[in-house]
């Protein structure tokens, strides 16, 4: 399972980005693997309609879960026509943000 | 914190109150977001630090060595931005058709330069903003990047946005603590007050009324403060009509610089409030 | 005779220099500053005809549609968006280029049309008035823009454009024949008005500025024009009267010391143009 975490820097601890759209990495962790790695959010660097770039780019990814602080309204539809699971958290370090919802403390936004 | 002062129409004062809460908390990092008209670097002296390209979008370029001139590039495009094989940048939206229906593959596109960022370290704090290219958007891209430029320097963030309602403005609002809108006593005034709270609303920023030039039309500027608490928004302040304003500008000193300016004393009183809320929103 | 009346700053005077002058010249006037048009504020005109401003956007058959997605790899403003079993389309991002109906290879692709604003027009007193509204929410006001500044008459037809010079004001300029910058005698107004000149200057079009909030006769906007060669068609005092005149919604000429500034006005837009 591959799960994605809007985030500020591709440093092993950064912080959570908490804007989807046009945050400018994003950290993904394979449960498989266990392993951590940076890639860059092509919505950063659109013009418009960032959200929906990025949403398309995890769905290509073929991201399981998203972990984020907001979700603006298109990134929201574009989601919830797909089969990844969103969840919100607090700007954190990304390590912590990941023992959360792996031991089930963080919440799933609805639609 | 970041504190985003915001109008809906230009003129209001936006910029003379944002350089004034910027002189009043220490060590601010002033974001000149008023991308078509950046006018707060003028009231500082200070050392540009860094100079960065900024791109945005992309325009069509035919080379005229491939060109077969068989118009079929004009014929699709939907700007009117194709005459004799040349393209017009101005009507260009980087669209890309052209390109796809060219039989020769005369045409390419191309990153679009739409300003340059520039950071400077100031006596007292930072200031970042944009040199626009003449005639280009200032789209809700650019604004992100100021802001996210602004983060690495420790200090309150004061935003000076664009006015309007536009996507400018979104990027100006989304992720700020506080939006403070500026808003003076007259029938377009008040229109305006009102677009910009439903945006507000959408992106869930706290916002902050305060009335410019309240004494011009007090009638109005009753009204103002009615709907405000009919709607349960907080008018933090009512700056009356002050000729150091226009001393402010002309000198380009912070209006909080003139001790016997009347709206000099009311925008540090806002200064301090502002920070008051903050610490209550924070817990 | 289009004359477009614009200036760098919001705030300057704009829609004051433009009211006052086409109540004073009888000429029409045409709010093009779509997202927070005010004119119609002062010349209170009777509204005769509303035209809903419409876009093309893409609608997809899903019966055609083979999701192979070359849609919405084209699509450079992301109005297309690719989800695990469709397309989505977000018609708020559409430019109207037309290029996924040529990419689709299945003939899946049609345009429909999307209201994005309105046009009213009516009469004020013998003079023809239209503004464009923009509709809240949608990004885009150059459809509206365009809308309302085609098929304009040949006569003295009075632009009052919105503030900066971004693409919206690119439009309005592309219709225009003149143009009159107005702006403040500051630091400020003076900054902005370089960029408006350098703007007007790409189009080849006679220009001249009009000062705003006056306090001495010789000042720093007068100066640059003086040494760019660039003619002032009048000046305006600073004076807390208009600023509560215009808070009522009412036009300065109505007061004999304004209407004298907007005959002056009048005298040389006809000299040097018309």
């Amino acid at each position: 399972m591959k799960i994605f975490i809007s985030a500020e820097s591709k440093e092993k601890d950064s912080l959570m980005d908490p804007r989807f759209g046009r945050c400018q990495i994003f950290s993904v962790y394979d449960t498989e693997t266990k392993e951590i790695i940076s890639m860059d959010n092509p919505g950063y660097t659109s013009g418009g309609g960032a959200g929906i770039q990025a949403s398309n780019f995890l769905i290509d990814q073929k991201a399981d879960v998203l972990i984020t602080g907001h979700l603006g309204p298109n990134a929201r539809e574009v989601l919830k026509n797909s089969t990844i699971k969103t969840y919100t958290s607090s700007p954190k370090n990304i390590n912590e943000i990941l023992k959360d919802y792996l031991e089930n403390k963080l919440v799933e936004t609805t639609n | 914190m970041n504190i985003s002062v915001l109008s809906g129409k230009g003129g209001t004062g936006k910029t003379t109150i944002a350089i004034g809460i910027a002189d009043t908390i220490k060590g601010s990092i002033k974001v000149d977001c008023d991308v078509d008209a950046a006018n707060m670097h003028m009231f500082y002296k200070g050392m540009q630090i860094s100079s960065e390209e900024f791109f945005s979008g992309e325009k069509a370029y035919i080379d005229t060595n491939k060109c077969i001139k068989c118009g079929r590039c004009k014929n699709s495009c939907k700007f009117d931005a194709i005459e004799n094989s040349k393209i017009d940048f101005l009507k260009c939206e980087g669209c890309g058709v052209c390109s796809l229906v060219c039989p020769s593959n005369a045409i390419v596109l191309s990153k679009n330069k739409v300003a340059n960022i520039l950071e400077y370290k100031l006596e007292d704090g930072y200031l970042i903003k944009a040199d626009m290219e003449i005639g280009a958007d200032g789209s809700g891209r650019l604004i992100t990047k100021l802001r996210d430029n602004a983060k690495k320097y420790e200090g309150v963030n004061i935003i000076d946005g664009s006015p309007g309602i536009g996507c400018s403005v979104i990027a100006s609002i989304t992720g700020a603590d506080i939006a403070l809108i500026v808003t003076e006593p007259t029938l377009s005034g008040i229109d305006d007050l009102k677009r910009i709270l439903e945006l507000t609303k959408t992106f869930n920023v706290l916002p902050l009324v305060c009335i410019n030039k309240y004494d011009i039309n007090l009638d109005m500027s009753q009204n103002i403060e009615e709907y405000c608490n009919e709607n349960k928004i907080q008018v933090i302040s009512k700056i009356p009509y002050d000729k150091f304003v226009l001393k402010s500008i002309n000198e380009l000193k912070p209006i909080t610089s003139y001790k016997d300016s009347e709206a000099g004393r009311k925008i540090i009183e806002i200064s301090e409030k502002i920070l008051n809320i903050y610490e209550k929103i924070k817990k | 005779m289009n004359i477009v009346v614009l200036s760098g700053k919001g705030g300057t005077g704009k829609t004051l220099v433009s009211t006052n002058l086409v109540k004073y010249m009888k000429a029409n006037y045409i709010d093009a500053d779509v997202e927070e048009p005010n004119g119609f504020i002062f010349l209170k005109p009777a509204i005769k005809e509303k035209i809903d401003v419409k876009v093309k956007v893409p609608f997809i058959d899903k019966d055609k549609c083979k999701k192979c997605f070359k849609c919405t790899e084209f699509c450079r403003f992301n109005a297309l968006a690719k989800t695990s079993d469709k397309v989505l389309i977000f018609d708020k991002l559409c430019h109207s280029c037309g290029g996924c109906k040529i990419v689709c290879k299945f003939d899946a692709i049609e345009y429909v049309d999307k209201k994005v604003g309105i046009i009213e027009k009516g009469h004020s007193e013998g003079f023809k008035c239209s503004r464009g509204l923009l509709n809240i929410g949608e990004p885009m006001a150059v459809p509206v823009i365009k809308e309302l500044l085609s098929n304009l008459g040949g006569e003295l037809n009075i632009i009052d454009s919105s503030p900066g010079t971004s693409c919206n004001v690119v439009n309005i300029l592309e219709h225009a024949d003149a143009a009159i910058l107005v702006t403040e005698p500051t630091n400020f107004g003076l900054h902005d008005l370089d960029r408006a000149v350098k703007l007007v200057k790409k189009f080849n079009m006679p220009f001249a500025v009009v000062v705003n909030r006056v306090t001495e006769k010789y000042n720093i906007i007068t100066k640059y024009c003086s040494r760019n060669k660039i003619e002032v068609l009048g000046q305006i005092d600073y004076d807390k009267d208009i600023a509560i005149m215009y808070s009522r919604g009412e036009l300065i000429i109505n007061k004999e010391k304004y209407l004298n500034i907007f005959k002056a006005l009048s005298s040389k837009i006809k000299e040097k143009w018309l």
